[in-house]
């Protein structure tokens, strides 16, 4: 099957919409069912296993509007129940469909702050898409109305068009707010706290801001100036970032608070730590966490072989562990970087993989090998303590688990070897230690993770956590999500707080003023 | 933004750094480290040990041999010059308690991050013996420095250019047969230096910590690049360390670890000097 052109697909859903006819048509659901999904256009596989390009190119103008025509803007809105934090989905399609984009995308930002990115790494298939009417009408969730490409195609209209309005800001508060992380929950956070005029600080350890948006997911998944751009709306609102700043060891977060005077503080650090298989050999030479492989791909730019000084490995046979979208990076990251050949070992079957659809499909057309129900053993290496092969185990599907999942069960004397340089584990993260170890009274759960009420709030007063170091690992919009309960509770508690605030002597506040 | 207020070349090789950095020198406490970055879009993301700080001047000093192309371009800088990026206090402090007599053994480079503990376990009122090596008499560093918080002091030199011609593993063999036998040893230098003290006081039954400087590329948990074996078990030098018990480290695997990209870094450096030390060493040691 041949690849099919981006101009290919515009030209057909221009011929589509000229046969429905123009403006805004009254479709029977039955004629809105017959119009074709459109498919979304994407770089030739070939080519783009050898460039860091974004894969996914976005829809036309004209696909878009076929796409929202599909919608049959039904009462009920399964969709909108399908939605984490809840969007108005029938309501920027169908501004979509009157070609009203703006207006589209301001319902999308009436509740989530990161369209252009949620576009894109919102896991659809299993949210508002899951829900969604058309595909139950055609009985297969893939030709559900694309809602995540609808909404990414509006994010990026308005980006394109340099329509981004800078969020007003309320008059000065004197109030501070301190946000530890620059990822999806801390950037919600900063922006939605920063609204009503109370003083924002993100404290961000690496040198960069966007937390898993730079370091994790991948310029050909993410394009990095989609999470600038957003890093530089926070900033025209007045948000500051320190960064090179790791709260619990450049500073106490206790002493933030209580001498500091932030009047309150968000925690949404991430996850962390990665997890390892615990198996021999997991420490040789070429076995990498894909924190440290797509870290050093993405952040710290390593595919540029020339100028990056951060060397990453130079691979031949991979194999990558784990069913997720970090696996799928992982992988595809590798096949960019020059592997000649990349396995992906999950020990499940393709059915339970956890990573979206399309990076799936995304990763076998660009020549991932898949070795479904199959797992690990041991990982063999040289005298050197290079890997040499990874000893694998068969498995096969047996009574469901906890999950509803059916659990794999390893198949006895199944050993194989596949003959590997290099192995990168991508079987999810921990929560990592720094804060709770450097924070007396902050409750976690017997994993790590920190616990909270309803309202993100801690167990210490004024402190709230969101995203993945409260819920595991977790996506971009669950992140946000609770971004945006924690800046309300934020909000609630400074607007209670009414006695005005004498502001601190000048220099003793501002720890970023002195260095 | 961290500024190089005085830069001081200690030998060849050898340089200190005193950089403004008030927040990390609050902070820290011995046995912590930094990364540092000189370029935010290219740079590598190097850790070095804090060698001492003043939190009343709101600096840190560095103190760095120059093995690659980030040290080298460090090496560069001038006083005035700022470093981008700065990230620390990293990992946990040393635990400083009265042992009773503590045996510092510093090799090359590892005397830098040595420097403090040996202060603090100073002061802490134990009795402080030092064992003080490197390759010739002017690799040396900070020996004044070390010798005012010493109650004895052996200086070993591979050459015999200076002090006794040995290894730092002789005196601390005859130190560990000693009645009393000491309460602890520190050691901090190269990999292969630092193996052969925990073989060294291992039949004595003396405990070791040692300090590991290990490939790393956040500092804060979060790549497990810099992940050792101690007592068979997987941990992370950034966030669980930098000192393990010297008898629980599987070193040669951190060595191999630490030679994962060694063929790329040979490419883009001139000379790699800690390398030639530790083949020296291994050679001495075969």
């Amino acid at each position: 099957m041949s690849h099919p052109t981006p101009q290919q697909l515009a030209d057909q859903a221009r011929a589509a919409l000229e046969r429905i006819g123009p403006g805004c048509p009254a479709l029977k659901p039955k004629e809105r069912l017959a119009i074709p999904p459109q498919p979304m256009p994407a770089q030739d596989p070939q080519s783009r296993r050898r460039n860091l390009r974004e894969v996914a190119l976005g829809y036309t103008p004209e696909q878009a509007r076929l796409e929202a025509l599909r919608c049959w803007q039904c009462k009920n809105a399964a969709c909108v129940a399908g939605c984490p934090v809840c969007i108005n989905i029938p309501g920027f399609i169908q501004a979509i469909v009157e070609g009203d984009f703006q207006r589209s995308v301001d319902i999308i930002k009436e509740v989530s702050l990161l369209p252009a990115v949620c576009g894109r790494v919102c896991p659809q298939e299993g949210q508002c898409q899951l829900t969604c009417t058309v595909g139950k009408a055609l009985k297969d969730v893939n030709q559900a109305v694309s809602i995540g490409r609808l909404e990414r195609f509006v994010a990026d209209w308005e980006r394109e068009q340099g329509r981004v309005q800078v969020p007003p800001v309320k008059p000065a508060t004197g109030r501070k707010v301190a946000v530890v992380g620059s990822g999806p929950a801390g950037i919600t956070v900063a922006a939605d706290v920063r609204r009503e005029g109370h003083a924002v600080t993100i404290f961000e350890a690496f040198h960069k801001p966007g937390g898993v948006m730079v370091y994790g997911i991948p310029e050909f998944r993410l394009p990095k100036a989609i999470v600038q751009k957003e890093v530089e709306t926070l900033e025209q609102m007045g948000v500051k970032i320190h960064l090179n700043f790791v709260v619990g060891r450049t500073r106490k977060l206790l002493d933030q608070l209580e001498q500091d005077g932030f009047d309150a503080m968000f925690i949404g650090v991430g996850a962390g730590l990665p997890k390892f298989m615990n198996i021999p050999g997991e420490n040789l030479v070429g076995v990498f966490s894909a924190n440290e492989y797509l870290t050093r791909a993405n952040l710290m730019r390593a595919y540029d072989f020339e100028r990056a000084d951060t060397p990453i490995f130079r691979s031949t046979r991979v194999a990558v562990l784990g069913g997720g979208n970090v696996a799928m990076d992982a992988a595809r990251m590798a096949v960019r970087l020059g592997a000649q050949e990349v396995h992906l070992v999950y020990r499940r079957t393709e059915v339970e993989m956890p990573a979206r659809v399309e990076e799936v499909a995304h990763a076998k057309e660009e020549g991932v090998i898949f070795h479904i129900l199959q797992n690990a053993k041991r990982i063999l290496g040289d005298a050197a303590g290079r890997v040499t092969g990874m000893e694998c185990l068969r498995y096969e599907l047996g009574a469901p688990d906890a999950s509803g999942r059916r659990r794999p069960v390893e198949i006895p004397g199944s050993e194989f070897v596949m003959d590997v340089d290099t192995v990168i584990c991508a079987i999810g993260n921990e929560a990592n230690p720094l804060l709770r170890q450097t924070t007396a009274g902050l409750v976690h759960n017997k994993w790590g993770n920190i616990v909270t009420d309803e309202n993100q709030k801690t167990s210490l007063d004024g402190v709230y956590a969101g995203g993945d170091i409260v819920l595991g690992a977790a996506t971009v919009i669950l992140a946000m999500g609770q971004g945006r309960v924690a800046a309300a509770a934020i909000n609630q508690r400074l607007a209670a707080q009414d006695r005005p605030k004498v502001p601190p002597l000048e220099g003793a506040e501002n720890p970023e003023i002195s260095i | 933004m961290n500024r190089i207020l005085k830069k001081t070349q200690l030998s060849d090789d050898v340089f200190q750094l005193r950089v403004a950095a008030p927040l990390i020198a609050a902070e820290r406490k011995p046995g912590q480290f930094v990364i540092l970055q000189l370029d935010s879009d290219f740079g590598e993301r190097i850790p070095l040990t804090i060698a001492d700080a003043d939190a009343e001047e709101g600096s840190i000093t560095l103190i760095f041999q120059v093995v690659g192309k980030t040290t080298h371009r460090l090496a560069d800088l001038h006083e005035g010059d700022c470093i981008v990026n700065l990230l620390g206090p990293l990992g946990q402090p040393t635990h400083i308690a009265k042992f009773g007599t503590v045996v510092a053994v510093g090799g090359g480079i590892g005397v830098a991050p040595l420097y403090p503990i040996t202060r603090a376990l100073r002061q802490a009122g134990n009795r402080i013996i030092i064992i003080m090596g490197a390759r010739t008499q002017r690799l040396l560093i900070l020996e004044r420095e070390m010798r005012a918080l010493a109650d004895e002091f052996i200086l070993c030199t591979d050459d015999g250019s200076c002090g006794r011609k040995a290894l730092v593993t002789e005196p601390l063999k005859e130190l560990c047969a000693r009645v009393p036998k000491p309460d602890l040893v520190v050691a901090i230098g190269p990999p292969v230096m630092m193996k052969f003290c925990a073989e060294t006081t291992r039949p004595f039954g003396v405990p070791i910590v040692v300090s590991l400087n290990t490939i790393m590329v956040d500092g804060t948990g979060m790549c497990g690049g810099c992940r050792v074996t101690v007592g068979g078990a997987t941990r992370f030098v950034c966030v669980d360390g930098p000192e393990f018990d010297g008898h629980q480290v599987d070193f040669d695997n951190m060595m191999q670890r630490l030679s994962a990209y060694k063929k790329l870094e040979d490419h883009a450096h001139d000379q790699c000097h800690l390398e030639q030390e530790i083949k020296r060493q291994q050679e001495a040691a075969s």
